[in-house]
């Protein structure tokens, strides 16, 4: 099984790559293919040409700017998995990466192929929408996290963009994270995940996972653990959350949201 | 067609493929190296696992064109591989194979998780297998396959 007939072009550089994309509307950015290559094959998405854009020395970019980790949309999860780059976001980042498909999967995958995709069992559009990230489209369009992702494989990148890089603003140490995911199988897509990220003098942010439209933020959930709500009114607040956040779940689901999210907030609470 | 140049278990080929043609189909078909098997085709089983610039990829899901300019090692290419050595006798003396679909991939897959953890108990492997279908289901063997061969590597090279 391989995709149908395609046209190929690895262009140098990441202008080269948008003037590629701009002569041939049909085309579509390629980086780590570990989606796009099985929907091609399996014929659940088709396009005539590809345009690699995987090995763009400007997408492989990682840098502090002040407070603010910049990662390039290249990255390979396995390299934030190794601490090949620097976690923000006090050893959050490494444990979502790890957690994502395969090593085998993860060697190629990228943080920014996974965003630009938003399958809405994906994790990193989970672990970036809580920690207030922000995506940088190439000429430096900036669009927060929450606005990027729009929903099941729906973002703000218009036909011909490029996702250049995310932007992570530190954790600081008395910042605290919690990650929960349900899988039948490790490596397989979640039947459920949630990241829950607390930042001192700010209210929690509460991302819920692989709803059927994906990433959604839960400001009910983080309004209860901001009031000090007991344990029955928290609980409450989470079903309630959830329900509202996936409509479409049937009650197993709705029974392993609300599981999940009680762990993600019960580890960012843990001292 | 595409003209590739690639550093095939260690020899400097160029090979002219399509743009849709996967690793996997490059390595069978068009340089006759079938120990690379295919299972599912679509990612799920790791039984097409080979090695990429040295780390394990699927070949079913990575495009012959992504490894231009790039190393690429099939079981072929493993065979005097130190840590290879041991896993076959391994796999061998603990009954890790059955039909031996899976075994390219399980062995290029353990060999991986041996380089990256030393000591791996079985929670770990079992974890890092997770990815390897073997549909003999033979995974008892495996698993403890590999522990052996770690506890092996581990016994000559002392930390």
């Amino acid at each position: 099984m391989r995709p149908p007939p395609l046209a190929y072009r690895r262009p140098a550089t990441l202008d080269a790559a948008l003037q590629a994309l701009r002569e041939d509307e049909a085309a579509t950015p390629i980086a780590g293919g570990q989606s796009l290559v099985v929907m091609l094959s399996l014929r659940v998405a088709a396009t005539q040409s590809l345009v690699d854009i995987a090995r763009l020395p400007e997408l492989a970019q990682v840098e502090w700017r002040g407070e603010v980790l910049r990662i390039g949309a290249a990255t390979r999860h396995a390299m934030i998995e190794d601490g090949l780059v620097p976690d923000p976001a006090q050893g959050l980042l490494a444990r979502v990466a790890g957690g994502i498909a395969y090593r085998a999967v993860r060697n190629m995958g990228t943080i920014g192929g996974s965003l630009a995709l938003a399958d809405p069992a994906a994790d990193w559009p989970v672990c970036l929408m809580a920690l207030d990230a922000t995506a940088v489209i190439a000429g430096e369009r900036r669009v927060a996290m929450g606005d990027f992702i729009q929903g099941a494989y729906a973002t703000a990148l218009a036909p011909g963009e490029i996702l250049e890089a995310i932007e992570i603003p530190l954790l600081p140490a008395e910042g605290r994270w919690g990650f929960a995911k349900l899988a039948r199988k490790q490596g397989a897509f979640s039947d459920s995940l949630c990241v829950a990220v607390s930042r001192p003098g700010r209210p929690p942010r509460v991302v819920l996972g692989a709803t059927g439209s994906g990433a959604r933020l839960l400001p009910e959930v983080a309004a209860a653990l901001s009031d000090a709500a007991d344990a029955a009114s928290l609980t409450a607040a989470i079903a309630q959350a959830v329900a509202a956040a996936d409509p479409g779940a049937d009650s197993y689901r709705l029974r392993c949201h609300a599981a999940i999210v009680a762990r993600a907030v019960a580890q960012m609470r843990q001292p | 067609m595409t003209t590739i140049a690639v550093t095939l278990n260690g020899r400097s080929r160029s090979h002219a493929v399509e743009p849709r043609e996967t690793l996997a189909g490059f390595l069978r078909d068009g340089c006759n190296l079938t120990g690379t098997h295919l299972g599912c085709e679509h990612g799920a089983c790791g039984a097409c696992t080979v090695l990429l610039d040295g780390a394990p990829v699927r070949s079913c899901i990575v495009l012959a064109v992504a490894a231009d300019g790039r190393s690429v090692e099939s079981i072929e290419g493993l065979r005097d591989d130190p840590i290879m050595v041991l896993l076959r006798t391994a796999f061998h003396e603990a009954h890790a194979l059955q039909c031996g679909f899976c075994t390219p991939g399980m062995l290029i897959t353990a060999r991986d998780i041996l380089r990256r953890h030393r000591l791996p108990d079985e929670a770990l492997i079992r974890r890092e297998l997770a990815g390897q279908i073997c549909r003999c289901t033979g995974y008892v063997g495996i698993v403890e396959a590999i522990r052996r061969a770690g506890a092996e590597l581990a016994a000559a090279q002392p930390a």
